[in-house]
C-alpha cells in the first residue's frame, strides 16, 4: 500500500453491502410495476432455416394473452445503416436481426416471436401455440467448415472484407485482416529453434449466475423507461432506441442490480422486445430469460482455431513469430479476432511478424465480449508454444519470457508502441514468488505458467458530487456496479475531498440523470469513471477554496486544501465545518465531470498453476494456484483481488471443462448448468494472489484496471502443467478428462514415445 | 388457468398464507407472490443454488420445491438471516472479507452458510466447500467466501464460548 494516500489502498466495507447481504437490492428480475405484464420468447428450433410462415392466430386468441409480436412489428431496417453502440460499428440489420428474426433464423435460440400475457407461463403456453413454417438449411458449425468453399452461406448479402479492401466475395468470412512487422521469412530462417502448432479452443459462456431480464414501459406520452441489468445504460438506451427507430431521448434505461456480466450483458436481446409488447398493450412488460435462453441465445465467446510459430535463436532471443486465428463469430460478424490480434504476441518484443485474422459467421448464438475478449484463445497457443520452446532451450520458462518481455516502447504488430507497462515487473513477481520454488508435493503433478496481456479501454464517463451540510457528499454516476466499482470509484473522490470512504454516498442513476457513461468492461470503470470522481471531486475542493474566501474574506487564491483542510492567512476550517456554513456564502456546491480519457494502461497478468493429473481418468485437479497482475494501482486492494481471483477461475473452467457440446444439426447438448459444468468451490482451492503496482503515469492515481488480464493466462498454464505432470501437450480446450486420457493413451502406444 | 390453492406457512419465524397454482415453485411464490425477491433465480432446475433456502431445517433449492409443499412447514430465506438490526457474523464477515461482488450468489451461499454453521460450528475448509457446492459464483472463485465463512465460524464459536 502506498503511503502517500490515506483512502486508496485501503479496504473499506463497499456501500452498497448492507443492501446486498441481507436480500434488499434490487435486480432487474427483482423488478415489478403496476399492471405489470409477462414476457416470453419463443426462440428456434433450427440451427439454420427460412422463415416461411408466422401464424400467431392461436396465441393471439389464448386466454390471459395481451399482445404477440414479431419482426414485423420492428419499424423496418433503412437499408445498410450502420450504429456504433460500443462495441465498434455494426449494420443496424444485424442488431435487429438477433432481437428479432426476420426472413430467416441462423442459430437455434434464435428469438422469432414474443408473446405478452397475465402470468409467465401463460405466455409460455401461449407461444408455443404459434405456428411457424421452416425450411431447414444445412448448417455449418466451426470456423473451417464455414471458411470452405461450398459451405452453407449464413448471410447472402455479406460481402468478404480482404485485407482492409471490400470484395465482391459472399462469403461466410466476414473479415480477413493482416499485420505485418519486419519480415517474418526472413525471420524464421534465422531462427535456430522453431516450435509451432495448431490450436482449437470450445465455445464457453461467460456463465454469470444472473438470467438477463428486462421490463419496459413504453409510456402514453410516448416516452420508453426501460429496467434491466445491464453493464451499460446508454448502451442500451442507444441501442433500443435504434432498433426502434426512435430518437435517443426517447428512451429512459434505469439500470437495477445486476447479476454479473463479464462483457455479456453490453448487448441488448430482450429491452426493444418488452418494448414492442408495451407498445401494443399500454402496460409495464417484464421478460426474463431462462437459463436455456442464456446459453442458446446470448453471446458466448468465440470458438476458435489458431496457428502459430515461433522461432528463436538458442540464446533464448526470439526473432520471428507467425499466427493465424480464424474465430467464430456466431450468427454475426464481430468475433473479437480483432483484439485477439493484437494479442496473441503482445507481451514479448519481437522483431519480425505477420499475424493473419478470419472473423467467421458460423450458426451458432452470436457472440458477445467475455473478459479479455480473444486474448485468451490467442494466450492459450502463444504460452504453450513458449513452454516447448523454453524446453526446447534448456531454459526456465519464465527467464525465457523475461529475455523476451516487452517494454515501454516496444512495437507491436498491430501499430502501436507500449506506453509504460509492467510486463517484467509480473514475471519478476512470478519468479520470486514462493509458489516458484515450492516443492509440488506428490507424483502424477505439475508446475505451469503463463502470462497474458489485456489493452483495457477508456471511453466516456460522466460524474456529478454534491456537498452536503454535514460535510458528507453524494457521488453520482452512470456506470452500473458489478463488483465494488461504487467504492472503488467513491474512494477516489474521498482521496481528493480529504474524507473517508465512508463519507463519499454514490449512487449509480438513470440515463437522464447523469452525463453519458459508457459500459462497464473494457476494465475501465475504477479507470475512468474513477478518473471522472477525481475530476468532480477536484471541482469541488476548488469551490470550496471559493466559499472559504467567501466566509474569510479573502482571496480565493489564497485558500489551500491538503487533506481536506482548507487554509488561509490564519483562517482554518475541515471540510466539514466549511461544508456546514455553504448556507451563509451563496448557493449549493456542485462539482461535475465528464472525461473521454486517454492514456488507458494496459494490463499484463500472470498465472502459476501446479495440477495433479489422475492416470487412470485423465483427470485434471488444480492443487495451487497463484495469479499476478499490474494493476497500476490498487485502489481496494480486495476487489482487485478478487477481480483476479473470479478472472483465474473462469480461466481454469474454460481450460478444464467448459464448452458449447453441439450436435450434428446444431443444437448445444449441454444448456444446463448441470452439463455446461462451470467450477464449484469443491473443485478449486485457495486462489492465491499477487497484486504488481507499476502505475499507469497517465492516471491520477495510476490505475490501469484489473477486470481482464487475469483470465488470459490460466488455460495456457494449465496446459503447461498437465504437460509437465503427464507429458503430453495438450492442443485443444476444454482439457477435459476424455481429451486428457486420450492424449495419455496416444503418448503410451506411439511408437517414437 | 389453473385455480389456485391456499397455503399456511411460516416464513422467517412469521406466520404466512397465500394462493399458489399447484404447478408454482416455492421459488416463484417467494419473489412473484410476496415479494420476498431476496432469494434468486440463476437456473430455475436446481444447478446454481441461488434460490437456496432452508425448510424446516433443511437446505433446499426452492425451484425444486412447490409452493404447495411450503403448506405447514418452517421456511427461512436470506430475509430471515440478520439479528433485527444487527447483521449475522456471516453478513458481515461476507462484507469485511469481500466475499462478493455482484451478489447475485449471495443469498443462496448465507442461507447454505448459515445452515453449516448452524449443523457444525468448526467445519474445515473442505467441508466448507463441500456445503457450499451446490452453490454456483462466477465471480469471486470462491476465496473469499471460504474466508468468509471461516471468520464468521471463528466470531460464533467465540461468542458461544
Ligand atoms: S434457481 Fe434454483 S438452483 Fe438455480
Ligand atoms: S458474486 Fe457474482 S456470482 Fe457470486
Amino acid at each position: 500500500m502506498s503511503t502517500q494516500y490515506t483512502v486508496v489502498g485501503t479496504r473499506p466495507v463497499r456501500h452498497d453491502g448492507a443492501d446486498k447481504v441481507t436480500g434488499r437490492a434490487i435486480y432487474g428480475g427483482d423488478f415489478t410495476a403496476a399492471g405489470l405484464l409477462h414476457g416470453f420468447i419463443l426462440r428456434s428450433p433450427h440451427a439454420h432455416a427460412a422463415i416461411k410462415r408466422i401464424d400467431v392466430s392461436k396465441a393471439t386468441a389464448y386466454p390471459g394473452v395481451k399482445a404477440v409480436v414479431t419482426a414485423d412489428d420492428m419499424p423496418p431496417a433503412p437499408g445498410d445503416k450502420i450504429v456504433d453502440l460500443g462495441e465498434g460499428e455494426t449494420p443496424l440489420s444485424y442488431v435487429r436481426g438477433n432481437v428479432l428474426a426476420s426472413g430467416k433464423v441462423l442459430y437455434k435460440g434464435h428469438a422469432v416471436a414474443a408473446v405478452a400475457a397475465v402470468n409467465p407461463h401463460v405466455a409460455e403456453e401461449a407461444a408455443r401455440l404459434i405456428e411457424i413454417d421452416y425450411e431447414v438449411l444445412p448448417c455449418t458449425l466451426t470456423a473451417p467448415d464455414a471458411m470452405r468453399d461450398g459451405a452453407p452461406i449464413l448471410h447472402a448479402d455479406l460481402r468478404m472484407k480482404e485485407l482492409g479492401q471490400k470484395t465482391d466475395r459472399v462469403s461466410n468470412i466476414s473479415d480477413h485482416f493482416r499485420h505485418v512487422m519486419g519480415d517474418a521469412e526472413k525471420g524464421f530462417a534465422e531462427a535456430e529453434v522453431v516450435v509451432e502448432g495448431e490450436f482449437n479452443t470450445s465455445t464457453v459462456h461467460q456463465g454469470y449466475i444472473e438470467p438477463h431480464n428486462a421490463t419496459a414501459l413504453w409510456n402514453n406520452d410516448g416516452r420508453i423507461h426501460v429496467w434491466c441489468s445491464t453493464q451499460g445504460s446508454f448502451v442500451v438506451r442507444d441501442a433500443t432506441a435504434c432498433v426502434l427507430d426512435q430518437p435517443v431521448s426517447q428512451v429512459k434505461v434505469t439500470p437495477l442490480e445486476i447479476g454479473g456480466g463479464f462483457g455479456g450483458k453490453i448487448p441488448v436481446y430482450l429491452e426493444p422486445v418488452a418494448a414492442l409488447l408495451s407498445k401494443k398493450t399500454g402496460r409495464p412488460v417484464r421478460i426474463l430469460m431462462s437459463r436455456q435462453d442464456v446459453f442458446e441465445g446470448t453471446g458466448p465467446t468465440p470458438g476458435s482455431h489458431l496457428k502459430v510459430k515461433i522461432g528463436a535463436r538458442r540464446d533464448g532471443k526470439i526473432v520471428a513469430a507467425q499466427a493465424w486465428l480464424a474465430y467464430e463469430a456466431g450468427a454475426y460478424p464481430g468475433a473479437m479476432v480483432g483484439p485477439g490480434a493484437m494479442c496473441v504476441f503482445a507481451a514479448y518484443d519481437i522483431a519480425n511478424v505477420v499475424i493473419d485474422g478470419y472473423d467467421v459467421v458460423v450458426n451458432k448464438p452470436s457472440t458477445a465480449a467475455y473478459r479479455a475478449p480473444g486474448a485468451t484463445n490467442a494466450a492459450f497457443a502463444t504460452e504453450t508454444l513458449m513452454d516447448e520452446l523454453a524446453a526446447k532451450l534448456g531454459m526456465d520458462p519464465i527467464e525465457l519470457r523475461l529475455a523476451n518481455a516487452a517494454k515501454e516502447g516496444t512495437r507491436r504488430a498491430d501499430g502501436p508502441k507500449f506506453r509504460k507497462i509492467g510486463c517484467v515487473e509480473v514475471l519478476q513477481a512470478m519468479k520470486n514468488h514462493p509458489h516458484y520454488s515450492a516443492p509440488l508435493g506428490g507424483p502424477n503433478r505439475g508446475r505451469g505458467v503463463a502470462i497474458g496481456f489485456w489493452f483495457n479501454v477508456g471511453l466516456p464517463s460522466s460524474c456529478t458530487i454534491s456537498v452536503n451540510a454535514d460535510g458528507t457528499v453524494n457521488l453520482v454516476e452512470g456506470s452500473t456496479d458489478i463488483g465494488g466499482t461504487r467504492t472503488s470509484v467513491a474512494m477516489q473522490a474521498a482521496e481528493v475531498l480529504g474524507l473517508r470512504a465512508e463519507e463519499v454516498l454514490p449512487t449509480v442513476v438513470d440515463t437522464d440523470s447523469v452525463g453519458f457513461t459508457g459500459v462497464t468492461g473494457g476494465s475501465r470503470t475504477t479507470f475512468a469513471t474513477g478518473w471522472a470522481a477525481h475530476d468532480a471531486a477536484q471541482d469541488v475542493v476548488r469551490q470550496m477554496k471559493e466559499r472559504a474566501a467567501k466566509l474569510w474574506e479573502a482571496a480565493p487564491e489564497s485558500v489551500t486544501c491538503e487533506r481536506g483542510v482548507y487554509q488561509s492567512n490564519g483562517h482554518s476550517a475541515t471540510f466539514r465545518e466549511l461544508a456546514a456554513r455553504i448556507g451563509e456564502t451563496s448557493g449549493p456546491v456542485v462539482g461535475r465531470a465528464a472525461v473521454n480519457p486517454r492514456g488507458v494502461g494496459g494490463s499484463f497478468a500472470g498465472a502459476i498453476a501446479d495440477v495433479e493429473v489422475d492416470p487412470e481418468t485423465g483427470k485434471t485437479t488444480v492443487v495451487r494456484f497463484t495469479s499476478v497482475q499490474d494493476a497500476g494501482r490498487a485502489i481496494h486492494p480486495s476487489y482487485v483481488e478478487g477481480q483476479m481471483q473470479g478472472g483465474s477461475v473462469q480461466g481454469i473452467g474454460w481450460a478444464l471443462n467448459e464448452e458449447y457440446f453441439m450436435n450434428g444439426s446444431g443444437a448445444m447438448v449441454n444448456s444446463s448448468l448441470l452439463d455446461y459444468r462451470m467450477p464449484t468451490a469443491l473443485d478449486l482451492p485457495m486462489i492465491d494472489t499477487q497484486i504488481v503496482e507499476v502505475p499507469n503515469p497517465a492516471h491520477p492515481f495510476g490505475v490501469r484496471g484489473v477486470g481482464e488480464a487475469n483470465i488470459v493466462p490460466p488455460p495456457a498454464a494449465l496446459a503447461n502443467a498437465i504437460h509437465a505432470a503427464a507429458g503430453v501437450r495438450m492442443r485443444r480446450l476444454p482439457m477435459n478428462p476424455p481429451a486428457v486420457m486420450e492424449a495419455i493413451w496416444r503418448k503410451s502406444t506411439s511408437p517414437d514415445s | 388457468m389453473q385455480s389456485k390453492v391456499h397455503v399456511q406457512t411460516t416464513i422467517n419465524g412469521e406466520p404466512r398464507e397465500f394462493l399458489c397454482e399447484p404447478r408454482q415453485s416455492l421459488l416463484e411464490c417467494l419473489r412473484d407472490t410476496l415479494g420476498l425477491t431476496g432469494t434468486k433465480e440463476g437456473c430455475n432446475d436446481g444447478n446454481c443454488g441461488a434460490c437456496t433456502v432452508t425448510m424446516d431445517g433443511r437446505v433446499v433449492t426452492s425451484c425444486l420445491v412447490l409452493g404447495v409443499e411450503a403448506a405447514g412447514a418452517e421456511v427461512t430465506t436470506v430475509e430471515g438471516i440478520a439479528r433485527g438490526s444487527a447483521l449475522h457474523p456471516l453478513q458481515r464477515a461476507f462484507l469485511e472479507n469481500a466475499a462478493l461482488q455482484c451478489g447475485i450468489c449471495t443469498p443462496g451461499f448465507l442461507v447454505a452458510a448459515n445452515a453449516l454453521l448452524e449443523a457444525e460450528p468448526d467445519p474445515d475448509e473442505q467441508r466448507i466447500r463441500l456445503w457450499l457446492a451446490n452453490n454456483l459464483c462466477r465471480c469471486t472463485g470462491y476465496d473469499k467466501i471460504i474466508r468468509a465463512v471461516q471468520q464468521a465460524a471463528r466470531e460464533m464459536r467465540g461468542a458461544n464460548a
